[in-house]
């Protein structure tokens, strides 16, 4: 039992929040990726997250991503029949990025970094001092 | 833990439980965007009475094979956390409102750290009386 338990919750959520940083840039960068079938179009991916399970009788939990899954939206057709990757009845299929939800998302997760930032750097600050107490 | 410390008096409980809380609303704000997470806390001036009263009651049991109810076995001390009632739940079922989180974790930093004052205080006056000078 770490009397600094308070720097492992926040890490866990660190690492959280910057894998869905890295998801939501995954998904920018793919917005205007387009192919030639629906099924091979780029999805939309977001981590799904959950509360630690902690020890029997503690009562805080740091947050794991259990996985990451792919947006279930169909992907649009467009008519582009000159379009390199057009199939036979010259459809192409964007991927079903939706760039606003993605920007929003990330705003979230940058939010919720920096909290647990502070969270940290005050709990290191309080560490200290009481390491420095009676000096 | 019964009673208080003879030399920090209450402050060495007060500590460890602010400590404590300050885990607790940590994992709150780490699970803010968690889907069915409940916002938890600790009821401090309550759980700092039970503790110098000489530590919370056992659960009663009505049975001699139930599970007994533990509290928290970190420190000792029967740092039990409660849920807080959501304000604006959402509707992934989480309650976490990281403003009030954010505020309860400056309140719980400001407690520990005046703790920590008065025990620094002690702790200087114990050893100008050991040193006499």
């Amino acid at each position: 039992m770490s009397s600094f338990r308070i720097f492992d919750i926040a890490g866990s959520a660190l690492s959280a929040q910057s894998l869905r940083l890295n998801t939501v840039a995954s998904n920018l960068a793919n917005a205007d990726v387009v192919s030639g079938s629906a099924e091979a179009s780029y999805k939309a991916r977001m981590p799904v997250f959950q509360a630690e399970r902690s020890a029997p009788g503690q009562s805080a939990s740091g947050v794991q991503v259990l996985g990451i899954v792919e947006s279930q939206t169909p992907a649009e057709k467009r008519y582009e029949p000159g379009h390199p990757q057009a199939d036979g009845e010259g459809y192409v299929y964007s991927s079903n990025v939706n760039v606003v939800e993605e920007m929003t998302n990330m705003i979230s997760a940058s939010r919720a970094y920096q909290n647990s930032v502070e969270v940290m750097n005050t709990a290191k600050e309080l560490a200290l001092r009481t390491l420095s107490l009676g000096k | 833990m019964a009673g208080p410390d003879p030399i920090f008096g209450v402050h060495a409980q007060a500590l460890a439980l602010q400590r404590q809380r300050m885990d607790v609303l940590a994992a709150n704000i780490a699970n803010a965007d968690t889907p069915n997470y409940k916002a938890r806390d600790i009821d401090f001036a309550q759980q700092l009475r039970q503790t110098l009263q000489g530590g919370a009651e056992p659960a009663a049991s009505h049975h001699a094979r139930h599970i007994p109810l533990h509290s928290n076995g970190a420190s000792g001390l029967p740092g039990q956390a409660v849920y807080r009632v959501a304000l604006q739940a959402s509707v992934d079922g989480n309650t976490v409102d990281t403003q009030v989180e954010q505020a309860q974790f400056a309140d719980a930093a400001l407690h520990y750290q005046a703790s920590l004052g008065f025990a620094d205080a002690r702790l200087r006056a114990l050893m100008t009386a050991l040193t006499g000078q």
